[in-house]
């Protein structure tokens, strides 16, 4: 085996986990208009994930849950105190006003869903 | 993204008696942002609804322009979920069989030794039809492994599929590369994983199978919540009566209940009488009679008369519905107990693929040979045995299992936090009128002065209590109209909190309250000081009454002990926290009700809005304190305290005001709370501890840590078993909490 080459892929390999993962976000889809934001919960994921809002305004995530799972059964806005059951294949509206700006997460009971309301202050 | 649009909203209407409410309504609706068409139906007094629009806004709309809404919505159709529930649950077991059934001969053929090696052609062949029979079945009990696995890296996310896929697709792939190009490795380290990668995936797809099952029992308290909901509701329309769906009940209608049905919706009765059971949401055992003019409550059984009532809440305004959304909200918080393994969950899996790399390299660097088998085998085992579900699962199902077991008790906890903080009380401070008394006092005595007799005495008390609105002054109103004691008129009334009332009467100056008002009017009660004390030490309120600045005599009233305030007492203190009790009454009759009860500490003359800085001078002694009381004359001091306890507001419930609403009258429900809160961080730590000590020993195990001393390394099959059973375990723990019974309840 060739050390060298073992560790220096072994390196490269941790250090691209640390990039993707942690360092760099997903491209977040910016939402300005009243209409409720669609949010699909399928096989592990919230798509959108990242969601771009403004500060102060009354946002409606619509969410569509098709994973039977379990896993998907609640989401959890804990910056919001919000917790609601999706039925399957039936749109669940959330409604959230985030009163400043910042991250806000959002996941299942178990944290493998993740999703993040970014809000901005207005321009 | 799927097209798919919200169902229309239902919408019923009250207050609207004209066409032109009608328009009102329906404009009021259009003009709403979102809203695509409405229609109202005056008949029927609903309005339909299609749009973006949230059913809050709709609401708000229809109540800005002067008329009230609520949402129609069918029953719960809980037989439904269940059986999209078991669907999947087949599905998987499905999965896990197939993949069992190519998997489970392969891994025996290999064990005995019947498998051949990839020397010849002819063999490699057989693996590579092997591999192609292990891809489709990859495919079929695997696939939403892989394409979760996909979609989570696509949006920087990694979740237990990833694992779960490297693991399995790890092996595949190198099993397959070196069936078909067996010269890349050395000869030792010929061998392949197929098996192992289908077992995996039929051990993960069972155990989650598992896990479902052992999941549908955690919801059982709501299940039964949900099952009090009657399906049908028999309504008069146009002076006919007809049997409806509940969803179709709107505001104000009129609706007839037989004996032994279920009531289907709140409302107040207009005609007839009857005595109905609230056991099943209040816990209290014996039924309420109810007459015209009362309040009835939705999924409460009707069990003597026949009686019409109008539907006042309907849909998920009812109790019923609002016990329901308070306890499932409750059942899906996390108390602080539980936010260290949030964090942790956050960076769980991408932690474990580094630590994966890592095995990689370190047996790439320093294993013996067959390095790259025991590189792969070392990987693909760490990969398995991590379980980020466990973590994740540990705190909320048993929370989950928690609050429905307390709610089973009449017990409502608002939230994980209200759970946590209330196994760790030290004191507990109750109110004494309504929480450790009935809070229904009555006269007991009744002693003149000289020149006055009980009937004067009892007309002037009963005149001046007339405009008050303390608890007393109904009792002793009461006991004037029993014994046919006419009123008079009053003029000037003034009520001086703590204290009592003064007025004038009949051109007389009168004064009504305790020592302290006696004080501040400047009367000597004189002798019947005596009395006064002698009453107050047979727990008896006595209360002086003044004419003019002369004492004229005492009226005495008792509030009577509530049954099993002594034993609910007796319990706090077996779980080791003392009972403080907080009163506005005089210090003598105080004392003599905490000594029928055993109370600790006594705090007596409090004025009602300094029982806030009494619980505060506990919590500056370093105690942790719960305050019980009615939740609306206390509603500052249960805020101030550590875990507010509302105690006895039947079906009504004081969601606001508490981080605990005990639904029963009984104070037992304290104790009751305490315990199941107990029981429930219990379980939260057990199953933490589990999740924390399976993973921090099971990853270093499965990667090769005691392989330098001992030899010993995990089989990749072993780990997915390992992995299969952690979540199921900790599953399983929570349920245990379904058969608790605190110690001595009464529940």
């Amino acid at each position: 085996m060739n050390l060298v080459v073992v560790n220096a892929a072994g390196l490269i390999t941790i250090g691209l986990i640390i990039w993707w993962f942690w360092l760099s976000k997903p491209r977040a889809r910016t939402e300005t208009g009243t209409k409720p934001i669609e949010i699909t919960v399928d096989q592990g994921v919230y798509t959108p994930s990242r969601i771009e809002v403004p500060v102060g305004r009354p946002i409606i995530l619509r969410f569509l849950r098709k994973d039977p799972s379990p896993c998907a059964e609640i989401v959890l806005f804990d910056d919001f105190g919000i917790a609601v059951d999706l039925p399957v294949n039936e749109p669940t509206d959330v409604v959230v006003i985030p009163k400043e700006a910042g991250e806000f997460e959002f996941t299942c009971q178990m944290q493998m869903y993740r999703g993040q309301l970014v809000a901005k202050a207005n321009r | 993204m799927d097209d798919k649009t919200k169902e229309p909203t239902r919408l019923s209407i009250s207050g609207m008696s004209c066409a032109a409410c009608v328009a009102t309504v329906e404009d009021a609706l259009k003009n709403t942002p979102g809203v695509d068409e409405s229609s109202v139906n005056f008949a029927e007094h609903t309005a339909m609804v299609s749009g973006e629009a949230a059913v809050e806004s709709l609401i708000q709309a229809v109540k800005d322009s002067g008329y009230g809404a609520a949402e129609l919505r069918g029953a719960e159709d809980e037989e439904e979920k269940e059986a999209a529930e078991f669907a999947y649950y087949r599905k998987l077991l499905r999965q896990a069989g197939v993949a069992a059934l190519i998997g489970g001969p392969l891994f025996l053929a290999g064990v005995l030794g019947y498998m051949p090696g990839m020397e010849s052609a002819s063999e490699r062949a057989f693996w590579l039809a092997i591999g192609a029979a292990t891809l489709f079945v990859l495919f079929y009990s695997g696939r939403h492994f892989y394409t979760g696995a996909w979609k989570a890296f696509r949006n920087h996310n990694a979740n237990m599929d990833t694992l779960i896929a490297l693991g399995t697709g790890t092996a595949w792939v190198y099993s397959m590369l070196i069936t078909i190009f067996p010269a890349i490795v050395p000869s030792l380290a010929r061998h392949a994983y197929f098996e192992a990668a289908m077992i995996i995936i039929a051990l993960i797809n069972f155990g989650s199978a598992l896990e479902m099952r052992a999941r549908g029992k955690t919801s059982e308290a709501i299940k039964r919540l949900i099952g009090l909901q009657p399906k049908t509701a028999r309504v008069i329309r146009d002076g006919k009566e007809m049997d409806v769906p509940i969803s179709e009940v709107g505001l104000e209608e009129t609706l007839r209940v037989r004996p032994g049905e279920k009531i289907p919706v709140d409302g107040r009765i207009i005609d007839g009488h009857s005595s109905v059971d609230e056991s099943m949401l209040t816990g209290e055992p014996l039924p309420v009679e109810k007459r015209e003019d009362d309040e009835v409550v939705g999924g409460t059984i009707n069990k003597s008369g026949t009686f019409l009532f109008q539907a006042t809440r309907i849909g998920k305004d009812t109790a019923l519905a609002r016990i329901i959304e308070m306890v499932r909200q409750a059942q899906n918080t996390k108390p602080a107990i539980g936010r260290l393994a949030d964090r942790i969950s956050a960076f769980f899996v991408p932690s474990v693929l580094i630590i994966a790399v890592i095995t990689f390299v370190s047996w790439g660097s320093f294993g013996p040979e067959p390095q790259l088998s025991y590189m792969l085998v070392t990987t693909m085992t760490v990969l398995i045995i991590a379980c980020p579900c466990a973590l994740g699962l540990a705190t909320p199902i048993s929370v989950m299992v928690g609050v429905g077991k307390a709610a089973e008790f009449g017990v409502l906890i608002r939230n994980g936090e209200a759970l946590q903080t209330a196994g760790r009380l030290t004191t507990v401070v109750l109110d004494k009128t309504g929480t450790i008394t009935e809070g229904h006092p009555t006269v007991t005595t009744l002693i003149p002065a000289p020149h006055y007799d009980e009937t004067t005495l009892l007309q002037l008390a009963a005149s001046i209590e007339t405009g008050s609105e303390h608890p007393l002054a109904e009792a002793i109103v009461e006991a004037a109209k029993a014994r046919n004691v006419s009123l008079q008129n009053v003029t000037g009334f003034e009520a001086v909190a703590g204290h009592g009332v003064t007025a004038r009467v009949d051109g007389k100056s009168i004064a009504f309250g305790n020592e302290k008002l006696m004080q501040r009017e400047g009367v000597s009660p004189g002798d019947l000081i005596e009395k006064a004390q002698a009453l107050a030490a047979q727990a008896q309120t006595p209360m002086y009454l003044a004419v003019d600045g002369q004492v004229a005599g005492i009226v005495a009233v008792a509030d009577p002990i509530k049954e099993d305030s002594r034993t609910a007492i007796a319990r706090l203190h077996a779980l080791g926290i003392k009972v403080a009790m907080v009163t506005g009454d005089n210090r003598a009759t105080a004392e003599a009700v905490a000594k029928q009860v055993g109370v600790d500490e006594v705090m007596a003359e409090v004025l009602p809005q300094d029982k806030a800085t009494k619980v505060m001078d506990l919590q500056e002694r370093g105690e942790v304190v719960g305050m019980v009381g009615d939740g609306i004359n206390d509603a500052p001091a249960l805020a101030g305290a550590n875990v507010g306890f509302a105690i006895g507001t039947g079906t009504d419930v004081a969601i606001e005001s508490a981080d605990i609403t005990l639904m029963r009258g009984s104070l037992h429900g304290v104790p009751d709370a305490i315990a199941i809160s107990n029981a429930t961080v219990r379980n939260i730590k057990q199953n933490l501890f589990g999740a924390f000590i399976y993973n921090v020993l099971g990853i270093p195990v499965a990667a090769g840590i005691l392989f330098p001393a001992f030899s010993i390394l995990l089989n990749p099959i072993i780990a997915g078993a390992a992995m299969a059973m952690s979540s199921v375990t900790v599953v399983s723990n929570a349920n245990r909490l379904r058969f608790y019974q605190p110690k001595g309840g009464s529940g």
